[in-house]
């Protein structure tokens, strides 16, 4: 029978805000990287957009588990303490910064050439063209994407837990490990990952909806 | 027509009081329409008078609301019925936007449904599409994916691969409507051609010079009634009502 | 940095390499297989369905999209077996892989099919073509056209994301990497490893789509123009 109590359930809920604080750091971390390498996606230079489109394939191309060991014991290799919150928040640093570099160069690519040649007939120099004129109709194009992105990094923080930083997923095995309900268990942890994406899923699709009513 | 009058009375369509609405749009009220043999059935009227409407009741891909519509003696029947699979035997349809598939080439668009429902086997089905594409001289294009063809030529092969299937009777909704002058003659002579072998064809059509000189009977449309019909030649020279008087004067 | 690189391991671990590797084709194929089955047809319910089949299919993606694979493998694998059902690892990893591959393949091939249009299917039953006959003739292989390279990076996808498959022990290629690394203490240059044998994996699969497409779509291989 079921004998999942009411303060595993606590448990899991208070464990399900570090995977909030880490898809936060994912976030944040791959929105500072991920700008610069969608920036040098466009570049005129061919050197920056190899690198850029080198690092993309690269973080793509690897699955995220390897990358989270590779920081970990890279970290050590270095020197550092093994501080699974450090390699976890790095790792997703790089991955999100990947994946969110890709997104958002295709939408300052939608954004149309005659804008850049408007802007430049103005006379704005490179730097201001991008801060007055082209990130500014970018960011609205990406905005549903992103949200949708946001999704994967929640879900994907569940990999933390396999360096053994203690978030939903690892809470769960945890909770597990004294109680033997697997079932029971890993369902609640389910529901309470859906709690955190299914708003997330309905904000991208109903600001994709109407970002397609507005431009047609 | 010799056809025609040989078996005259026989009739393969028949349209009795039909009636279909659109929700609380009425756009078919009350339409009769008897085809014989070997007739050619010219339907014209303003846009929106229902003419398509009527033809896709006719074809099955609508279900009325009352009245009855009978093809060679059968009912029309419902989707997936014994008396449906009927009328695909006995109907072909072709559309102004010639819905080919353009994933296939065009043998492959008229073999398809010769293999797949009459169930012939891959080199009789070959012939027969060797033979119809022959009829709307298009046998160079036997291997052509519908993208490298003509408006004019992919509605040709849309009318060879109804015919491959011998249908007792052939509807055509402004089927040249979407083509270029030039385009639209090489596909209204392909429908005279059929007209003169006899084939029995229910035509909407924009064409009135096609309508005076192949269809033995012209059905004007208009408000969703069949407001005028008779003999193609009376009807145009002595039209009754002012309202195809207007549309005929209109058109010219 | 004093950290001398060390791959000396690999002489004597490398077919455990190529044996993990293996298992994660082995897995991912079948997965990806089986996974586009469940989710063509999840499609079809869920565009040409009634109200109930339509809204079976979109809970399935919703519920699969918006919870963690890794959860996912744990419920199937340690879930199922709890409640009697014992499975491997290897087909609990490719029942899970399966039908997480199939809500994404839902979602894709919904858009391929839904861009069929109306007339293309009015024209089919005109030629009197039964249902089933214009789903398998006329809309998927023109619906899986249009969406092919989504499909394809989704299989990609899948295809990395069986990594995680080695929580379960299922001794594919990350799970190896697992035991060489706690037997050599070389974790870094074992991930190193496994890293770049998955980029050729990546690499690999992309390949094979491509292949596969090209056999599938005649007129496309023909003419090379996008549907
Ligand atoms: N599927 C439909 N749903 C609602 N209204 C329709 C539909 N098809 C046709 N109609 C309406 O029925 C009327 C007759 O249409 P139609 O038969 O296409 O006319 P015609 O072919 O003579 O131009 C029009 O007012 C049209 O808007
Ligand atoms: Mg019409």
């Amino acid at each position: 029978m079921i004998q999942l109590s009411f303060n595993h359930l606590i448990y899991l809920v208070e464990a399900a805000r570090w995977t909030i604080l880490l898809s936060v750091i994912a976030f944040v971390g791959g929105a500072i990287v991920g700008l610069p390498i969608a920036l040098m996606r466009v570049s005129k230079s061919a050197a920056l957009r190899g690198i850029a489109w080198g690092y993309i394939q690269l973080i793509q191309g690897t699955p995220l588990l390897i990358v989270l060991f590779l920081s970990y014991f890279g970290l050590g290799i270095l020197g550092y303490k093994l501080d699974p919150l450090v390699a976890a928040g790095l790792s997703f640093t790089f991955y999100a910064a990947a994946f969110l570099g890709e997104i958002w160069r295709g939408c300052i690519e939608a954004v149309p050439k005659t804008q850049w040649e408007a802007s430049d007939c103005l006379g704005l120099n490179l730097f201001q063209q991008y801060a007055y004129v082209i990130l500014p109709q970018a960011l609205r194009i990406a905005i549903p994407p992103t949200v949708g992105f946001m999704v994967q990094i929640v879900k994907n923080t569940s990999l933390a837990s396999v360096i053994g930083f203690v978030e939903l997923a690892r809470a769960g095995q945890i909770v597990n490990n004294s109680t033997f309900e697997p079932f029971a268990i890993f369902t609640a942890v389910a529901a309470i990952y859906f709690v955190l994406c299914y708003p997330l899923s309905v904000a991208a699709r109903t600001l994709e909806r109407r970002a397609h009513a507005g431009r047609s | 027509m010799p056809a025609a009058l040989e078996q005259a009375n026989e009739s393969v369509v028949s349209v009795k009081d039909v009636i279909k609405e659109f929700g609380p749009l009425r756009v078919l009220d009350g339409v009769g329409l008897e085809v014989e043999r070997g007739q050619t059935v010219a339907i014209v009227g303003r846009s929106g008078s229902g003419k398509s409407t009527l033809l896709r009741c006719i074809a099955g891909l609508e279900t009325v609301q009352g009245g009855s519509i009978t093809v060679c003696g059968h009912p029309v029947g419902r989707p997936g019925s014994a008396a449906r699979a009927q009328l695909r035997r006995d109907v072909g349809m072709v559309f102004q936007s010639y819905n080919l598939f353009p994933h296939l080439n065009v043998e492959r668009n008229i073999t398809l449904a010769l293999t797949l429902v009459k169930k012939e086997s891959k080199g009789e089905a070959k012939r027969r599409a060797a033979e119809v594409l022959a009829m709307v001289g298009l046998t160079d294009k036997i291997a052509s994916y519908p993208e490298q063809l003509s408006g004019g030529q992919q509605q040709r092969v849309a009318i060879a691969r109804s015919l491959a299937l011998q249908p007792q009777v052939m509807l055509f909704d402004e089927v040249t409507s979407a083509l270029d002058p030039e385009l639209t003659a090489e596909v209204l002579g392909v429908m005279e051609n059929l007209a003169h072998q006899g084939m029995t064809m229910i035509s909407v059509t924009h064409e009135m010079g096609f309508a005076r000189r192949v269809a033995d009977v012209v059905v004007f449309m208009h408000q969703g009634k069949v407001w005028e019909t008779g003999p193609t030649a009376e009807v145009f020279a002595n039209p009754r009502t002012a309202e195809f008087k207007q549309f005929v004067g209109s058109e010219l | 940095m004093s950290y001398k690189f060390d791959f000396e391991f690999l002489a004597e671990r490398w077919p455990d390499f190529v044996a993990g590797a293996w298992l994660t084709i082995q897995l991912t194929v079948l997965s990806i297989a089986l996974g586009f089955l469940v989710g063509t047809l999840c499609a079809l319910a869920r565009v040409y369905g009634g109200p109930v089949l339509r809204r079976l299919a979109g809970g399935y993606v919703e519920i699969i999209r918006n919870t963690p694979l890794l959860i996912q493998i744990f419920i199937v694998y340690f879930g199922l077996s709890s409640l009697g059902l014992k499975l491997s690892a290897e087909v609990s990893a490719v029942l899970a892989l399966t039908i997480n591959m199939g809500a994404y393949t839902t979602e894709i091939m919904r858009a391929g099919i839904e861009s069929i249009q109306r007339t293309q299917l009015e024209a089919a039953d005109c030629l009197g073509l039964t249902r089933l006959q214009t789903i398998l003739h006329v809309v998927l292989l023109p619906a899986m056209e249009r969406v092919y390279p989504s499909l394809g990076s989704q299989g990609v996808l899948l295809m990395l994301a069986s990594s995680i498959t080695s929580q379960i022990s299922a001794e594919e290629l990350t799970a190896t990497a697992n035991l060489v690394q706690s037997d050599t203490y070389r974790s870094f240059e074992v991930y190193v490893i496994v890293a770049v044998v998955y980029l050729a994996l990546s690499a690999l699969y992309r390949l094979g789509f491509w292949a596969i497409g090209l056999i599938l779509f005649e007129r496309r291989r023909r003419l090379g123009t996008p549907l």
